[in-house]
C-alpha cells in the first residue's frame, strides 16, 4: 500500500498540500531535527520511521539507566509532541529500501511511504569485529535501552564480564558491567584506553584510576575468541598479548569497538559514500541527491564522520533550516553550513571526570604541550599551545576537569591567552582565574547545542532571562550534557549585574540580607536578641533558616549559653539539646577527646555509660565515640556521668567546630618530625564551641606522610622539619577539595595567630551553610584568587582587620564554658528534657530495636513496627 | 476519655516558641506557644521521618502564618491546619486547646 501518494516537486508545494517529509531513523539528533522544522506550523507533513519500540532517548546518558532504571527520564520527546497531525511516529518500523526515482521508502511492514525530501538519520551501529564465537548467548553491544536490558538480564547470576574495546563507549559499558555488580575486564587493541580522545600520559592517570575501582584493563591485548559452551553460551574470551595467549574466564561480553555509521540502504540507493563510510553530504547536508538529507552520525561530512551529539545537532540545524526554506521556494543555500565541529568532551567515566578538547594530540605544526602529572592524587593535564605560546590549541584532562569550561572556549574561539597557562590549569594557585567575562561574545559555551555566550547574554538582557531555567527554555544552552550550566549561571549573575539588576541573595522572606551583612548590622548596631533583631532590621516571626544564623552570629557577638534567654528558641534541635538527633527521634552523644586522645580509664567510663543506657556505640570519622540510641530524658543523666568522668560536649551537634584529628606524631612515630597530638590538643581546646556558618574540621599531621588527612579539612596542619604548614578550604564529604597551602614553616604561635584570624574571618563573611571550601572560591575575584585573597588578609594584614579578628578569638576563648556541665546546674534548663509536659511516662512506643551484629539498631516503623495506630487519628 | 478537655500543664512552664510534647488517650500531641498566651496543637508523629518528633522543631511564619519545621528532614506544617508545605497530599491531625486562668487544656476529638 502506499502512504501520502500524491504527486508533489520538491520546493513547489501544490496548493492546499504541504511537502512530505520523512525522516528515516529517530535517535537525539533526528529528534532534534524534528523539533527545529516547525512541524506544528503546518507547513509540512512529516513521516519518521524507528526501528525501536520507543521514541527517541537521551543515548548519551545510557549509562545512567542502571542505576535510575527509568526508561521515562530518559525520552527526549516532549510530552505531546506526536499528537499533531501533521507529523506521524511509526514505532517498530524501520526501511527496507529507498527508490530515489520514485522517491519512495519501502519499510520492514511492508509500506510504501512517499517523499518530497528524504532525511536519513539512522546514525551509527557497533563495529563487531568477526573473532570466532562472537554470535555466543551472552555477547552483546551497547547501544539502545533493548541491548542494556538483555545485559542487565544475563549479568543475574554471573560474575564476570569482558568488555572488548576501551574506548569513551568501552568504558561507559564496564561501567555499566560493573554497577551490576560484575567484576568487569576491559580489553584493548591499542596501546592506551579512549585513543582517540586521550595521549598516554592521560590515558595512563585513567588507567590507574579505574583499575582501582577494581576493573581489570588488558590493554595491547587482542581477543582471539569468544569461548562458548552449548549449554551456557559465553564461557569466557582467549586473548592476546607480548606474553602469549590467555584467557578470561566471565559469563558476559559486551562488544564496544568503534562504530560504523549506517549507510547501507543509502549504498544500495546509489548515493556517494564516503571513503570509510558515511552518506557524503555538502555543507547544508544534502547527499549527492538533492532531494535527500543526511544528518548525525550516518553522514559523512568535510570528509568524516562524526560520533558525537553536539556534531549531529548542528547537522540537524543546518538541515532543518535548508528545508524549510525549501518550503517557501528557496533553493538556495540558506544560512551558515555545516563545516566541522568542536570535538571536544567532558565526561565523568566511572566518576572519574575525563575531558579532551581541540588538537588534544598536538597535531598542529610546532604546537607545545605543557604537562602536569600527580601520582598521588591520579591528576593529569595538559595543554597544548600554538608556537608561540599565545593561543590555547587543546587539552587533556583527567581527575579534574574544572578547567574544561574556561578552557574549552578559549581553545574554540582561537582567542589570544588573556593570562597564564597554570591560572587556567590551577585556578586557585593564586594566579588569576579567568572567568567568562573574558572570553568572546563568539566563543561556544554550550557545545552540545553551539550556543555562544554572546546568545546566552542577549537572552538575560533582551529577552529578560534572568535565572538558568530560563536560559535553558530561551537558548537551550545546557539541556544536553550539563556541563556548562556552572558557566552560564556565572554568566547570568554578571550580566544582570552589569545592567544594575540585583540578585536577590535574601536570607528568608523574615531578613533581605545575606548572613554577611546580618553579622556586620548586628555587630555595629550591637543588637544581642533575636526578638530585637527582627523588630529593627526584619519581619514577621522568623523562621528555621533564619533563627539558626542568628543564634550562630551572636553566638560570636555576644557570647552566651546556647539556651539562654531567647537563644533557646532560634535552635534547631540538635544545639537545642546539645545532641544528635537520629532517625528514631532519639540522640546521639560525642564527649569530646581532643586530638583523638582518651586515657584506659576515659575509654572504660563511655563504655559503662553506653551499657548502663543501652547505647549503641561506633568510633567516628573523626577519632571520637559516639553513643546512638539515647532518649530525651536520658541526656541529663549520661551527661551528668560523663561529665563526672572528665568529658566534655565534643560539639558534634552544632555548626561549630568538630575535632582536631591527628597522626600520634614525633612523641611515638618513628617518622614524626613534629608533636601532632600535642598541636591537634591545643587547637582543639582553642577552637572548641566555636560557632560557624557550618561545621568545621580541622586535623594535625606529624609528617608529610599526611597520616590525619591535613588536607581535606577546613583548617590542616602538617608538620614541617621547620615548623608547621598550614592548609586551608580543604573538604571531604560531597564535594571533595584539596586545601591550599596559605603558609609555610610557620612557628606555633605565628600558626595560632593565622589560624585565630582565619576562622574570625570566615565566621563574619561566609554565608549560611556555607564550608570554608566554598567559602574560599567565592571570594576569587577578578583581580586575585580566594587564596591570595585570603594570604593578603591574614598574613599581610592588607585589610586591618587582624587585630580585630585575634580580639574576637581571644574573647571566644575566654568564654568558652561546657554547655553539658552548665546545663546540669540549671534546674530550668534541665526542664526542656522532659519526654511529656503531662506524664511522667518516658516510653515511645515508636523507639523499639532489633539485633544488629554484636549491638542493636532501631526498628523500622511501619514494617518492622506497625504504626497504623499511631497515624490514623481521626479528628 | 475522649472528647473531653485534657489538663496539660500551666501556661508558664510553655517556653515561647518552643514546642513540647504531651500524650493524651495515648496520642503524642505536639504543643506550641506563640504570640504570647495562644497555643496551637498537632499531632508530634511526622509522617515523612515516621518518628515522634514534631514538638522540637523550630517554628516561624510564612507569609504570616505559623508553622513548625519538623527537625528530622525539615519539612513545614502549618500549626492551625496541620498542612504541610511542601507536600500537598500531607497533613498532621490538629487538636483543638483551651487556655484558662493560665491552664493549658486539650482534647482529642471523639472518633
Amino acid at each position: 500500500m502506499s502512504i501520502h501518494a500524491r504527486e508533489t516537486v520538491v520546493g513547489q508545494p501544490i496548493e492546499g498540500l504541504a511537502p512530505r517529509v520523512l525522516v528515516i531513523g529517530h535517535g537525539m539528533v533526528a529528534q532534534r531535527f524534528l523539533e527545529l522544522i516547525d512541524v506544528h506550523a503546518g507547513l509540512l507533513c512529516v513521516d519518521v520511521l524507528s526501528e525501536e519500540p520507543r521514541p527517541a532517548y537521551d543515548r548519551v546518558g545510557l549509562s545512567n539507566y542502571f542505576v535510575h532504571g527509568d526508561e521515562q527520564s530518559m525520552s527526549l520527546a516532549p510530552e505531546g509532541f506526536f499528537e499533531s497531525p501533521h507529523i506521524r511516529l511509526h514505532l517498530d518500523e524501520s526501511a527496507v529500501s529507498i527508490d530515489r526515482e520514485q522517491r519512495t521508502v519501502l519499510t520492514s511492514e511492508g509500506r510504501e511511504f512517499s517523499y518530497d525530501t528524504l532525511v536519513l538519520a539512522m546514525g551509527s551501529a557497533p563495529f563487531v569485529p568477526s573473532v570466532p564465537g562472537v554470535n555466543a548467548e551472552g555477547v552483546f553491544v551497547y547501544r539502545t535501552l533493548d541491548d542494556l536490558e538483555l545485559i542487565r538480564a544475563r549479568a543475574q547470576g554471573a560474575r564476570t564480564g569482558v568488555v572488548i574495546g576501551g574506548g569513551l563507549l568501552g568504558l561507559e559499558a564496564a561501567n555499566a558491567v560493573s554497577s551490576l555488580g560484575l567484576t568487569a575486564h576491559v580489553v584493548e587493541l591499542a596501546e592506551r584506553l579512549m585513543p582517540a580522545q586521550l595521549d598516554l600520559g592521560g590515558a595512563t592517570m585513567l588507567r590507574r584510576r579505574i583499575e582501582e575501582m577494581g576493573i581489570e584493563v588488558h590493554l595491547s591485548t587482542q581477543t582471539q575468541r569468544i569461548l562458548e559452551t552449548e549449554a551456557e553460551g559465553v564461557v569466557g574470551l582467549e586473548v592476546s598479548d607480548v606474553d602469549g595467549p590467555r584467557v578470561i574466564v566471565a559469563e558476559l561480553v559486551v562488544v564496544s569497538a568503534g562504530i560504523r555509521p549506517r549507510d547501507a540502504l543509502a549504498r544500495e540507493a546509489g548515493l556517494e559514500i564516503g571513503e570509510r563510510g558515511g552518506v557524503v553530504v555538502d555543507p547544508w547536508c544534502r547527499t549527492s541527491d538533492p532531494a535527500v538529507f543526511a544528518i548525525g552520525e550516518v553522514a559523512c561530512a568535510v570528509g568524516k564522520t562524526w560520533g558525537l551529539v553536539a556534531p549531529g545537532y548542528q547537522m540537524a540545524q543546518v538541515a532543518a533550516r535548508q528545508i524549510k526554506a525549501m518550503t517557501e521556494g528557496l533553493e538556495a543555500e540558506t544560512g551558515d553550513g555545516f563545516l566541522g565541529a568542536d570535538m571536544s568532551t567532558k565526561l565523568k567515566l566511572l566518576g572519574v571526570d575525563v575531558a579532551s578538547i581541540g588538537d588534544a594530540h598536538a597535531a598542529e605544526v610546532g604546537a607545545l604541550e605543557l604537562t602536569w602529572s600527580d601520582p598521588v592524587t591520579h591528576i593529569y593535564k595538559k595543554v597544548v599551545v600554538s608556537d608561540d605560546g599565545l593561543r590555547v590549541l587543546g587539552a587533556v584532562l583527567v581527575g579534574d576537569a574544572d578547567a574544561y569550561d574556561s578552557l574549552r572556549p578559549i581553545a574554540a574561539s582561537g582567542v589570544e591567552l588573556p593570562g597564564s597557562v597554570e591560572a587556567l590549569l590551577f585556578p586557585a594557585t593564586g594566579a588569576i582565574g579567568i572567568g567568562p567575562n573574558a572570553l568572546p561574545d563568539s566563543a561556544a559555551v554550550c557545545s552540545c547545542n553551539n550556543i555562544s555566550k554572546g546568545e546566552i547574554t542577549g537572552a538575560v538582557v533582551d529577552l529578560g532571562a534572568c535565572d538558568v531555567a530560563a536560559i535553558k527554555a530561551c537558548t537551550r544552552a545546557g539541556t544536553s550534557c550539563g556541563s556548562c550550566v556552572p558557566m552560564i549561571q556565572s554568566l547570568v549573575h554578571s550580566t544582570l549585574e552589569r545592567q544594575g539588576i540585583t540578585v536577590d541573595k535574601s536570607l528568608c522572606e523574615h531578613f533581605a540580607y545575606t548572613r554577611r551583612e546580618l553579622f556586620d548590622i548586628i555587630r555595629v548596631r550591637q543588637l544581642t536578641k533575636f526578638s530585637q533583631i527582627i523588630r529593627e532590621i526584619g519581619q514577621g516571626g522568623g523562621c528555621d533558616i533564619c533563627k539558626p544564623v542568628i543564634a550562630s552570629i551572636l553566638s560570636t557577638q555576644a557570647p552566651a549559653h546556647v539556651l539562654e534567654g531567647e537563644n533557646a528558641t532560634l535552635q534547631d534541635t540538635n544545639d537545642h539539646v546539645m545532641a544528635n538527633l537520629q532517625r528514631n527521634g532519639t540522640y546521639s552523644v560525642v564527649p569530646r577527646l581532643p586530638g583523638g586522645e582518651v586515657t584506659p580509664e576515659g575509654l572504660i567510663a563511655i563504655g559503662e555509660i553506653a551499657r548502663d543506657f543501652g547505647l549503641y556505640t561506633k568510633v567516628t570519622g573523626g577519632q571520637r565515640i559516639d553513643m546512638f540510641g539515647a532518649r530525651l530524658d536520658q541526656l541529663p543523666e549520661i551527661w551528668r556521668r560523663l561529665v563526672a568522668h572528665g568529658f566534655e560536649s565534643g560539639h558534634a551537634y552544632g555548626k561549630s567546630l568538630r575535632t582536631v584529628k591527628s597522626c600520634v606524631g614525633s612523641d611515638w612515630c618513628r617518622y614524626g618530625v613534629q608533636d601532632s597530638v600535642g598541636l591537634a590538643v591545643e587547637l582543639e581546646l582553642r577552637y572548641r564551641g566555636l560557632r560557624s556558618p557550618h561545621k568545621l574540621k580541622s586535623a594535625v599531621s606529624g609528617c608529610a606522610r599526611e597520616c590525619a588527612e591535613a588536607q581535606s579539612k577546613d583548617f590542616g596542619v602538617i608538620a614541617t622539619e621547620k615548623g608547621w604548614n598550614l592548609y586551608v578550604g580543604g573538604n571531604g564529604g560531597m564535594r571533595p577539595r584539596h586545601a591550599d597551602l596559605l603558609a609555610s614553616d610557620l612557628d606555633t604561635s605565628t600558626l595560632i595567630r593565622y589560624i585565630d584570624r582565619y576562622l574570625m574571618y570566615y565566621v563574619r563573611t561566609a554565608e549560611r551553610l556555607q564550608r570554608t571550601s566554598v567559602w574560599l572560591e567565592s571570594l576569587t575575584s577578578a583581580e586575585e584568587s580566594g587564596l591570595a585573597h585570603l594570604q593578603r588578609v591574614i598574613i599581610e594584614d592588607a585589610l586591618g582587620l587582624g587585630d580585630e579578628l585575634e580580639a574576637d578569638m581571644a574573647r571566644h576563648v575566654g568564654s568558652y564554658a561546657d554547655e553539658w556541665a552548665q546545663t546540669l546546674e540549671d534546674p530550668e534548663k534541665l526542664a526542656r528534657f522532659r519526654t511529656f509536659l503531662n506524664s511522667e511516662e518516658n516510653a515511645d512506643p515508636l523507639i523499639q530495636y532489633v539485633p544488629n551484629r554484636a549491638q542493636h539498631r532501631p526498628a523500622v516503623v511501619s514494617v518492622e513496627i506497625p504504626s497504623r495506630d499511631l497515624t490514623e487519628v481521626v479528628v | 476519655m475522649s472528647g473531653d478537655w485534657n489538663r496539660i500543664c500551666t501556661l508558664i512552664e510553655m517556653l515561647p516558641e518552643r514546642g513540647a510534647a504531651c500524650l493524651v488517650d495515648g496520642y503524642q500531641i505536639a504543643l506550641f506557644r506563640i504570640e504570647g498566651d495562644t497555643v496551637l496543637a498537632v499531632g508530634n508523629f511526622d509522617p515523612f521521618a515516621r518518628a515522634n518528633v514534631i514538638s522540637r522543631g523550630i517554628v516561624g511564619t510564612q507569609e504570616g502564618r505559623w508553622f513548625v519545621a519538623s527537625p528530622m528532614y525539615k519539612h513545614r506544617f502549618d500549626l492551625r491546619t496541620g498542612t504541610c508545605h511542601d507536600c500537598a497530599e500531607v497533613c498532621l491531625p490538629v487538636f483543638p486547646v483551651r487556655v484558662d486562668s493560665g491552664v493549658v487544656y486539650v482534647a482529642v476529638p471523639e472518633e
